[in-house]
């Protein structure tokens, strides 16, 4: 233990190092040049320079939610640190465990409307899980050490540390992780085993039962996932996720149903929606998946198991709460099933499973295909068959393109699909890629986008070709703001106020501008060998896949109805939103 | 859910008493639209460094639920204990109620302030400034009286609550 004292620049970077930390995304400015000359002088942690704070935040949570891992951002005071604002409360919404560093003007000028001054733990005291202002270089060892328990413990979140720039600068002696330890923060991780036994027996005596799954089990862990297949198998019941969990179960497994909610499918949905039973597990019953509350699952009983008790009863009564870790619960709940011999009723399930099959029979996720122009739903599909058998990882930007990945590119893994959830960050999806490349150096990301989405931090290709980061930019290009459109198309009228892509850049150019290379695809008869160059090139590429304009997104819930009131993409007649679903976004 | 009705609810929240600790609960009522009754806020224990919050909130049920889940979240949070369910508990609230006036008005008011065993703790010659404790009903009920016989100024602490018996919080 050197008790030489540390500047608290050097701390910062050592306290990294001792957290397992090996890349930083992060963007320099005044207020934090001597962290910036600290990691200058040393060769442990790799920075990802970009070229705006939001996406360094969307880096990060690329990073995290590819790995498990913490994502760690570096950005300097005032316009630094509110740009980062977006990518933290995504982070915040989804669960993503970051650790932001911000600098900060000296302490002495705190308060005095300094340069570059901003008050950051006030702007970012709602779009954090927790952060801190540090006020002198001795706390600071404690504060980095807390910092990353309390970003990755209990359910996951991001973190701001601010740290002022003559603290930067003090020096004082450094505390490893083993000698900090967070004084009160200790998150229930076992489930109530009394809540669990009941749920079991719940769980047996079920005759339409359904598991509605979410992000918690892949927050989780792998073991989560690994347990929650186990305990599917056991049990026999259908299964369905919400955005945010998919990968978790197996797309190929007959007992997926696919995912729920807005754009989920029909028997996910109907599933849902006439269940007697509902397992939730690590999903929080988000209104994209609940629809009409009081049309939501009426004859169901619902057993939720969340690691965040403010989750439990926020917007849906639950029967059977269990607060804990997924992976700790499944583990106890499979234990105490297999203990039990009480067995499902088998008649009652093959009568299910029967009702199940003729929704799916239905199948809600067909197209209307075609010769001559490419459809984004074959687009995607096309992505998918020629990429499943490599290691692939999916990100996307927000919009109807987010969606058409979601229902076509199946999910065999955890932690290969990063997708804005919560927030519905247009411009998530080219830094999280990058982030993930990062992670992943021989994988192939793919970030499934929009081009208008894809516009918002298009100036991240310039780190992508920095850092020889070969992401692919596949872009469902119709022109439109695509969902906006297809709102406005619903609720409308067909008015398309301001949803059109006016002059647009010419993405094959503007990838060559940027050093990347560009593709074009205008038909179907050109699509599969298009992709297969991307796939081939060595470095970053823009995908510009011309798709059919007014394609809408089905099936879809409209605002305001309930799970059995979906529209079908074959019968869009019924599309009428009601007076009170046009108030819900 | 929408026909339950709104109760009153009084919460004590044992927190570090680190910066910025009551702006993220006052925060977290105004961001997610809960109502705030009163709050006070002290430390109470010098060498731990733990303050302890009152608030007063109403809602449904569900809502006063949710508030409790959603303080308990905060990291600098110990406790929340919902003293309105984990009755009996005792409320206090203290008031200083400035009164200015001459002849019978004045005489009435030292009267009824002695029929609430409010303490005078300045006085001119034309004005009191009296201290008064009990239930906020209470002081509401004082306050109204004096409302008549020149009242020019009040402040009230919000409530202060504790659990009756032996146990802690």
């Amino acid at each position: 233990m050197a008790a030489r004292e540390m500047t608290g620049a050097e701390i910062v970077v050592k306290a990294l190092v001792d957290q397992g930390v090996e890349v930083i995304f992060g963007y320099p400015g005044g207020a934090v040049l001597p962290i910036y000359d600290a990691l200058f002088k040393q060769n442990d942690i790799e920075h990802i320079l970009v070229r705006h704070e939001q996406g360094a935040v969307h880096a990060a949570e690329g990073y995290a939610r590819s790995t498990g891992k913490p994502g760690v951002v570096l950005v300097t005071s005032g316009p630094g640190a509110t740009n980062a604002v977006t990518g933290l409360t995504d982070a915040l919404m989804d669960s993503i465990p970051l650790v932001c560093l911000t600098g900060q003007v000296a302490t002495h000028l705190i308060g005095t409307d300094a340069f570059q001054e901003c008050d950051t733990v006030g702007i970012t005291r709602p779009c954090t899980k927790h952060n801190w202002l540090v006020n002198s270089a001795e706390e600071l060892a404690r504060v980095m050490h807390e910092s990353f328990h309390v970003a990755t413990h209990g359910r996951p979140g991001p973190v701001v540390i601010d740290i002022p720039k003559n603290v930067q600068f003090q020096t004082a002696e450094y505390k490893t992780p083993a000698q900090v330890s967070h004084k009160t923060y200790r998150p229930q991780v076992k489930g109530d085993m009394s809540a669990i036994n009941r749920a079991v027996d719940l769980i047996a005596a079920a005759k339409k039962p359904v598991f509605y799954t979410g992000g918690g089990v892949i927050n989780s862990g792998p073991m989560a996932s690994q347990l929650l297949r186990q305990f599917v198998k056991l049990t026999g019941y259908p299964i369905t996720s919400t955005l945010m969990g998919l990968g978790a179960y197996p797309a190929a497994d007959p007992q997926w149903l696919g995912m729920l909610g807005m754009h989920g499918t029909y028997e996910a949905n109907n599933a849902m929606h006439d269940s007697d039973l509902i397992i939730c597990v690590g999903a929080r019953f988000d209104d994209r998946v609940t629809g009409r509350l009081d049309a939501f699952a009426p004859h169901s009983k619902k057993i939720h198991i969340d690691i965040d008790a403010s989750s439990i009863n926020k917007n849906v009564h639950v029967d059977v709460p269990i607060i804990g870790d997924c992976a700790h619960v499944l583990e106890d709940m499979i234990r105490v099933w297999k203990s039990k011999v009480s067995q499902p009723d088998k008649s009652a399930l093959s009568t299910w499973w029967k009702q199940i099959e003729t929704w799916r029979g239905r199948k809600s996720l067909a197209y209307v295909k075609s010769d001559t122009s490419i459809k984004p739903q074959y687009a995607v599909e096309r992505l998918y068959e020629l990429t499943k058998d490599r290691k692939t990882f999916i990100t996307t930007e927000v919009g109807q393109h987010q969606m058409w990945a979601a229902q076509h590119y199946h999910f065999e893994e955890p932690n290969r699909w990063m997708t804005s959830g919560g927030l519905g960050t247009m411009g998530y999806g080219l830094p999280a890629a990058i982030g993930t490349q990062v992670a992943h150096r021989d994988a192939l990301v793919v970030d499934i986008a929009g081009e208008a989405s894809i516009l918002m931090n298009m100036q991240e290709m310039s780190t992508a070709v920095q850092f020889m980061l070969p992401v692919k930019i596949f872009i469902l290009n119709n022109e439109y703001m695509g969902m906006v459109r297809q709102w406005q198309e619903l609720l409308h009228g067909g008015r398309y106020s301001h949803s059109y892509s006016e002059a647009l850049p010419d993405f094959v150019k503007l990838a060559e501008a940027y050093g990347g290379h560009g593709i074009r695809a205008t038909h179907p008869d050109e699509l599969d060998a298009k992709i297969m160059e991307m796939i081939e090139t060595p470095g970053p590429v823009i995908f510009d896949c011309v798709v059919e304009k007014m394609e809408n997104c089905f099936p879809m819930i409209p605002s305001g109805a309930a799970h059995n009131e979906m529209i079908l993409g074959d019968d869009p007649e019924g599309a009428t939103v009601t007076e009170a679903g046009k108030m819900l976004v | 859910m929408s026909e339950e009705k709104s109760e009153r609810h009084v919460l004590a929240v044992l927190v570090d008493n680190e910066a910025g600790v009551l702006a993220r609960v006052v925060g977290l009522f105004s961001g997610r639209g809960y109502n705030i009754e009163s709050l006070t806020v002290a430390e109470v224990d010098h060498a731990e460094h733990t303050s302890r919050i009152t608030v007063a909130t109403s809602g449904t049920p569900m809502v006063i639920a949710q508030i409790k889940a959603q303080l308990e979240r905060l990291v600098p949070v110990h406790k929340v204990v919902d003293l309105t369910v984990q009755a009996p508990s005792v409320e206090r609230e203290m008031a200083l109620v400035k009164v200015a006036g001459t002849g019978e008005k004045r005489v009435e008011a030292l009267r009824l302030s002695d029929a609430f065993r409010a303490r005078v703790i300045d006085t001119t010659h034309t004005s009191f400034i009296f201290e008064v404790t009990g239930t906020p009903e209470k002081i509401d009920a004082f306050v109204g009286l004096m409302r008549g016989l020149g009242l020019v100024d009040v402040t009230r602490t919000g409530v202060v609550s504790i659990a009756r018996g032996p146990e802690a919080m």
